[in-house]
């Protein structure tokens, strides 16, 4: 793996990013000021679909220290934010993409939808001037969930998408599913609700925008998990600048989870206006309008099937699921109900046929994008929820269920389009059992028992397909963009390097991880190894982070530039040293003449490339800045087994989650205390999505209920168990690294872990279904509705 | 309505002005560049704008500036020695790697000061128990939890 047996790669190396975040010096959009700054409000709809009927900002532009003010008409030569994924219908067709306004165009369509935009001295006065902008509207029926939207007489959203649909979608072999179903020995049935959640990141979006006159330029500061892919929407599809007078940077970033992937329309109206004010303009999501503008995440209505032999081997699937997309196209929303999702649908499984057909609906809701794991958590959950449910109505042990259709020869092509390079799952299902004391579980359960609490426990063999991804696939799936990434490895004169990478970090610890790499693959101390990320000024292009890409896919493209840069310097080597460039060795930061004790230091080769005084120019240029893109050839499989035990107080309904245990194979490992960190969070995100979060909206008005962290129970610190993590290794076959990536598996896995734990749990009093989340409301509901049945 | 305003930030003393309305969370991050002092929310439930008043962990969203006229409040810039030396408790969130994007932390590390001061032996439930008014959407706490108990262990030293 690394050059260097003893070097920083596998080590539990502390983060260098900590140093500034602990002592309150990190520098996140919101803290960055600028002389004559201006501070910008969104007025936003109240409603959730209504006609505009007119927009009166005559009082409010006359307001105190109003600068100026702004609603959709001004924004001529503004085109709408586009999504980044066309899907193709089951009939043919490209699906209906309705436009997607920067500022409102005449209609509402839902509640937080911008309206006008307030620029003023200062946050309270453009506050104010706001409450003053007149709007008239003509309030319309809404509709909130997707099933309901498809319904015939629903409320129309966008002329373009008759019946509300944007695209029916299919994949897999409908044929030799139906002909397995028709002589299954049984069929085994789940009816799941994947909730809908709101991402949360604790630092709001925020963005500071400003125009430079004398060179024509903007420079935007803005919460991005990809500065490039933000300049590059922004520029060519929207406002028609340009790229090369854009600057984007995506400086210290609190958290994404997907909702800082996609162009806003906030930061686009901030970079148009930054113009016509001809000053820096500045704007922080507060937490309220947050829930009402992030895109959220899950929203899924999905109808599974499994057909079985005897043995309960699993002969075929059918899975229908209708997903909310909200009320406009977010950047990437088109393709996680469909290509992140369906893909998913083999699991760790041999399921020799699988069929899935994918309705996507506009609702007066948020728009709805990727959250953490994004389709394969809601893939996981259909798999893993309809497997249990095989082995209960077949009496077969969970664990021995999963292990009859084990995939166990790799390379794997699957049902639905992809080919897993390797895996272990036996490995990781022993490991996860062995944690979670499987073993001892019935005597656990009978001590429960007589203390009147039912105990659960629950499975999830879960698989993801990360490090997104090769261009030419996604090209052909429907990508409007390549997946590949860049990074620049600069060796600077005296030996100390400089990289810049396209990956970004909101928390990942990209400067400590890439480092390592560097400093391993170099031979020389982290003290010498910066990472630079988070500024299209400074980097050559990135595709920025997320479906656990930023190792596999950047740390890729870190590794080929080093490699050139080591080719370069044996080149020069071999000059200085008057020897055969292949008879020169490069290892532990040293250039040596194979077989002598002759060498040169890494930083004396670095040295003679800046200073050629004694140096091939006839041959080599001098310096040694080397770029590489890396494309990758396959997606990466991380895999694993999440076991769940839980305890339920039937009197009150209240789940206690007393264990929980993971064993993941994310391949090779460069950080191991940040790769715990990853799966400690992505285990929050999904309990959090199986026990507490739920976003609300009220069927009638469309209004949100669970806007506020007084309504939207995010996990705190007293509703998690301490969780029990460990790692197998099966390496990456396709990357050098042989990582496969871990930021979303803890999502991925947890949420039907947990739900299959807690229908454990409740089989034996009666109840058989339950959604997510398993607050103790419904719980207790559930208990009285069996007893009430029975 | 402007009003006159003393106090003392990390051990300096602050004279100035403040508009009636102004949050102590904005005259610390506008008022004096304090920026290390975050704001998440705005119904005083994520904490990630805690800071010490007097001692005590106070959520500075939710405080008038005027309100802490005469205090000595203290902020996550006033926690390391003037030689850089990190407090025990900003030592024990790096070495427990008690934190990621580093948002939430500021307030996290201020109401875990709060918290060592009032349950020096606080077990790993009393530490959950108290940790309530922090959100944090990065760590799942479990790195947090340990990290205030190696804190509570050094500064008990």
């Amino acid at each position: 793996m690394g050059a260097n047996e003893t070097g920083p790669i596998g080590q539990a190396v502390r983060r260098r990013e900590d140093a500034r975040f602990l002592t309150g010096t990190g520098q996140y959009t919101d803290d960055v000021t600028m002389p004559r700054q201006t501070c910008a409000y969104f007025l936003r709809s109240p409603h959730a679909h209504a006609n505009i009927r007119s927009i009166d900002t005559k009082a409010a532009k006359a307001a105190p220290g109003v600068v100026a003010i702004y609603v959709g008409a001004d924004l001529t030569g503004v085109n709408g934010l586009p999504c980044g994924w066309l899907i193709t219908g089951t009939d043919g067709k490209p699906m209906n993409e309705p436009p997607h306004p920067v500022l409102a165009q005449g209609k509402v369509r839902h509640v937080g939808d911008p309206v006008a935009v307030v620029v003023a001295e200062s946050l309270l006065e453009a506050k104010d001037a706001a409450e003053m902008i007149a709007v008239d509207y003509e309030v319309l029926p809404a509709v909130v969930s997707g099933v309901d939207a498809l319904k015939p007489g629903a409320p129309q959203i966008h002329e373009q998408a008759p019946g509300n649909k944007c695209y029916t979608w299919a994949l897999g072999d409908k044929a030799a599913v139906d002909a397995a179903f028709a002589t299954a020995h049984h069929v085994s049935k789940v009816d799941i609700v994947n909730n809908r959640l709101v991402p949360n990141a604790i630092e709001p979006r925020a963005a500071v925008a400003s125009y430079n006159r004398a060179e024509q330029s903007y420079t935007l500061y803005v919460a991005s998990q990809n500065p490039h892919v933000e300049r590059l929407l922004m520029t060519a599809f929207v406002l028609g600048l340009p790229e090369t007078k854009v600057r984007v940077i995506a400086p210290d970033v609190g958290g994404g989870f997907g909702s800082k992937i996609y162009l806003y329309a906030e930061e686009t109206a901030l970079v148009w206006a930054s113009k016509h004010v001809n000053r820096p303009i500045r704007w922080a999501a507060d937490r309220s309008e947050a829930f009402i503008s992030d895109a959220h995440g899950r929203d899924h209505v999905t109808h599974a099937e499994m057909a079985v032999d005897k043995d309960g081997r699993f002969l075929a699937m059918r899975v229908t699921t209708t997903a909310n997309l909200g009320a406009y196209l977010s950047t990437f929303a088109s393709c996680i109900p469909t290509i992140l999702y369906a893909t998913l649908l083999a699991g760790q499984y041999t399921t020799p046929a699988i069929y899935c057909e994918v309705t996507a609906a506009f609702t007066n809701t948020v728009p709805v994008d990727a959250y953490r794991g994004a389709g394969r958590p809601e893939a996981t959950y259909v798999v893993e929820r309809v497997v249990h449910q095989v082995g209960v109505d077949l009496g077969i042990a969970q664990d021995e269920i999963r292990r009859r259709n084990f995939i166990r020869a790799f390379p794997y092509a699957t049902p639905v389009a992809l080919t897993y390079d390797t895996g272990n799952y036996d490995q990781t299902l022993d490991e996860a059992m062995r944690m979670a004391d499987v073993a001892h579980f019935t005597s656990r359960k009978a001590e429960a028992a007589r203390r009147g609490k039912l105990r659960g426990l629950g499975y999830s063999s879960y698989i993801e397909a990360c490090g997104l991804a090769p261009s030419n696939i996604a090209g052909a799936l429907g990508a409007r963009a390549g997946l590949y990434e860049a990074g620049e490895v600069r060796v600077n004169p005296t030996g100390g390097v400089t990289v810049f990478t396209g990956s970004h970090s909101h928390g990942q610890g990209h400067e400590t991880t890439f480092a390592q790499i560097v400093a391993d693959k170099l031979g020389i101390d982290m003290a010498n190894v910066e990472i630079v990320h988070g500024d299209t000024g400074r980097i050559p292009f990135g595709m920025g982070t997320y479906g656990s890409r930023s190792l596999a896919v950047g740390g890729t493209a870190i590794v080929k530039a080093i490699d050139k840069v080591v080719a370069k310097g044996k080149k020069i080597a071999a000059h200085l040293l008057e020897a055969a460039e292949t008879d020169i060795e490069f290892k532990d930061g040293k250039f040596t003449v194979a077989g002598t004790d002759r060498s040169k230091a890494f930083g004396e080769v670095a040295l003679a490339a800046y200073v050629p005084h004694i140096y091939p120019l006839d041959k080599l240029e001098p310096g040694l800045n080397e770029t590489a893109f890396y494309d990758p050839t396959n997606f990466t499989y991380p895999a694993g087994t999440h076991i769940c035990e839980v305890e339920i107080d039937p009197d009150t309904g209240v789940t206690e989650v007393v264990n929980f245990v993971a064993c993941d194979d994310f391949g090779n490992i460069i950080n191991p205390m940040i790769v715990e960190g990853q799966v400690h969070g992505g285990l929050a995100q999904g309990l959090g999505q199986a026990l507490l979060e739920n976003c609300v909206y009220d069927a009638k008005t469309g209004q949100l209920l669970s806007g506020s962290f007084m309504d939207y129970a995010m996990p705190r610190a007293d509703d998690l168990p301490t969780f029990k993590v460990s790692t197998k290794v099966t390496p990456c076959t396709h990357n050098p690294l042989g990582a496969k990536g871990c930021g979303e598996a803890g999502a991925i896995g947890a949420p039907a872990a947990m739900m299959n734990a807690v229908h454990d749990a409740l089989l034996g009093v009666g109840v058989k279904d339950i959604q997510m989340p398993a607050s103790p409301h419904r719980v207790w509901q559930a208990i009285q509705s069996a007893k009430a049945g029975a | 309505m402007s009003i006159p305003l003393s106090l003392t930030v990390n051990g300096q003393a602050v004279t100035t002005t403040v508009d009636a309305r102004t949050l102590l969370v904005d005259l610390l991050r506008t008022g004096l560049a304090l920026t290390g002092t975050h704001v998440g929310c705005d119904t005083a439930q994520c904490g990630a704008c805690t800071v010490l008043v007097d001692g005590r962990a106070v959520k500075s969203c939710n405080v008038l500036a005027a309100q802490v006229a005469g205090a000595k409040v203290q902020t996550i810039e006033g926690l390391a020695a003037e030689d850089g030396t990190l407090h025990p408790m900003q030592a024990a969130f790096r070495e427990c790697h008690g934190l990621q994007c580093g948002f939430c932390t500021p307030g996290m590390v201020m109401s875990a000061l709060d918290l060592v001061a009032r349950h020096p032996g606080a077990d790993e439930a009393k530490i959950r128990e108290e940790l309530e008014g922090n959100l944090c959407r990065c760590t799942g706490y479990q790195n947090i939890v340990k990290a205030v108990r190696l804190g509570a262990a050094e500064m008990a030293k």
